[in-house]
């Protein structure tokens, strides 16, 4: 049998560029953003998928950066809070988060940004209970989340009340 | 806690992984989700040579409804098991026992195969797989065989699958008319594995039970179901749930997050919700 290769070429849309690499099979999608395109947005906490702060958007879902392998992600779209950002995709939810002071540090952000458009996407008008719950993937250490409920919220009932 | 150095394959087929499982046995692992996997290979508690990227071969995902039985490939996501309607409609115990499973983003990726060839003991769906009576579908160097799911689940994170073999699907009978599922758990947040969880299947026959499934997780080293439970409530009513409690035999081990006498304490709390909630559920 043929040798299998450690290192793969990989090509793959970020942020709506093309980007072409060569990658070790052993280095994370998160770590592969970070190091090799300085998309440090995506931050790494527990580096073992409990904590939520690598979440970033491949092929449209939220997924844990950590837990993917970037050869993994050949071929596919990804999205990064760097991304969502620039898009303008976030603004409102942005917005919110500094009027709420959802954050402190700021560690748990990108993470909690990129979860929380990903719910209302899919359900506009959550319970504060659903968003505590689909929330519960990502970990604040500073805020306690009453905030960052309160945030995101906020922005469900801005959205919902310009389509009326 | 970065994953140590590994060959990575991408096979395109079922043969193809097989070629390369049996090129390498023990010292290759089957990549799917890679939810629980990259966790182990981050903690260097798993540290294969070869990781068999199953990922891009078509034909192992997704759910399909035949005459008698329903078939999830081995590489649907949760997430897909969440929202199908096929199976809201003939399985519903999946579909109740998803939201238990982690959350949002693990189980876009985490797959259905992928949690049953681990067989975790506090893994919600080899119990729902034994409550539902499932076969399993294994390919392996001789062709292909079938394993029911009470053969599959041979201890902890042990199954009947060999070095050489893949888990290509499921099968699930479809429930006879008047069936009924509910489930529950009790874990320390939500999306954390269970302290103990309870799914159970029957039917509710002019208010009594019958024919049922009681499949407790997180309680041993495998799925265990409660066959004297299952017993006394033959052809009882919702009220002899609390007495028939009292013939619930399980012998759990102590761990992390609760002594055995706690769990054995809140496995009779819990499955008597459940049954409550089963007597209560319409066909």
């Amino acid at each position: 049998m043929n040798k299998l290769p450690e290192t793969i070429e990989i090509a793959l849309s970020v942020n709506g560029e093309r980007v072409r690499r060569s990658v070790s099979a052993r280095q994370s999608l998160a770590d592969f953003l970070r190091l090799e395109l300085e998309l440090t947005g995506t931050h790494l906490g527990c580096e073992h998928g409990m904590c939520g702060a690598c979440t970033v958007r491949v092929d449209g879902e939220i997924v844990r950066g950590c837990l993917m392998f970037a050869v993994q992600a050949d071929g596919c779209t990804v999205d990064t809070i760097e991304g969502l950002s620039d898009s303008g995709e976030i603004t409102e939810l942005q917005s919110a988060f500094v009027l709420y002071n959802a954050l402190q540090c700021g560690f748990c952000t990108p993470g909690m940004l990129i979860a929380a458009q990903a719910l209302l996407r899919d359900e506009p008008n959550p319970s504060r209970e659903r968003i505590r719950e689909y929330l519960s993937g990502n970990y604040c250490r500073c805020t306690g989340y009453q905030s960052i409920v309160d945030a995101v919220e906020a922005v469900a009932k801005q959205r919902a009340a310009r389509w009326k | 806690m970065k994953a140590p150095r590994f060959a990575y394959a991408r096979p395109a087929t079922v043969a193809e992984a097989l070629a390369i499982l049996a090129g390498h046995g023990d010292e290759a692992r089957i990549l799917a989700g890679g939810q629980s996997l990259v966790p182990m290979l981050n903690l260097r508690v798993a540290a294969p040579r070869v990781l068999i990227d199953i990922n891009r071969i078509a034909g192992l995902s997704g759910v399909t409804v035949a005459k008698d039985h329903v078939r999830i490939g081995a590489l649907t996501r949760h997430t897909e098991l969440e929202h199908s309607l096929d199976i809201a409609r003939h399985l519903p115990l999946l579909a109740q026992a998803m939201p238990h499973v982690a959350h949002a983003a693990i189980r876009n990726r985490g797959t259905f195969g992928g949690s049953c060839a681990l067989a975790d003991p506090a893994a919600e769906l080899p119990a729902c797989a034994l409550a539902l009576g499932a076969t399993f579908v294994i390919a392996g160097p001789k062709g292909e065989r079938r394993v029911p799911a009470e053969a599959f689940f041979r201890g902890l994170y042990a199954t009947a699958l060999g070095s050489e073999e893949l888990l290509v699907a499921a099968e699930f009978p479809l429930p006879k008319p008047g069936r009924v599922s509910a489930f529950g758990e009790l874990a320390r947040r939500h999306g954390d594995y269970a302290m103990v969880g309870v799914a159970a299947h029957g039917s509710i026959a002019l208010g009594k039970f019958a024919d049922l499934r009681i499949v407790f997780f997180g309680v041993g080293d495998r799925p265990v179901r409660a066959t004297k439970l299952e017993q006394a409530l033959e052809r009882q009513p919702a009220a002899a749930i609390e007495r028939a409690l009292e013939s619930l035999e399980l012998d759990p081990r102590a761990d992390l997050q609760a002594s055995a006498a706690t769990k054995r304490h809140l496995a009779g709390v819990l499955a008597g919700r459940v049954l409550k909630q089963l007597a209560n559920t319409s066909a």
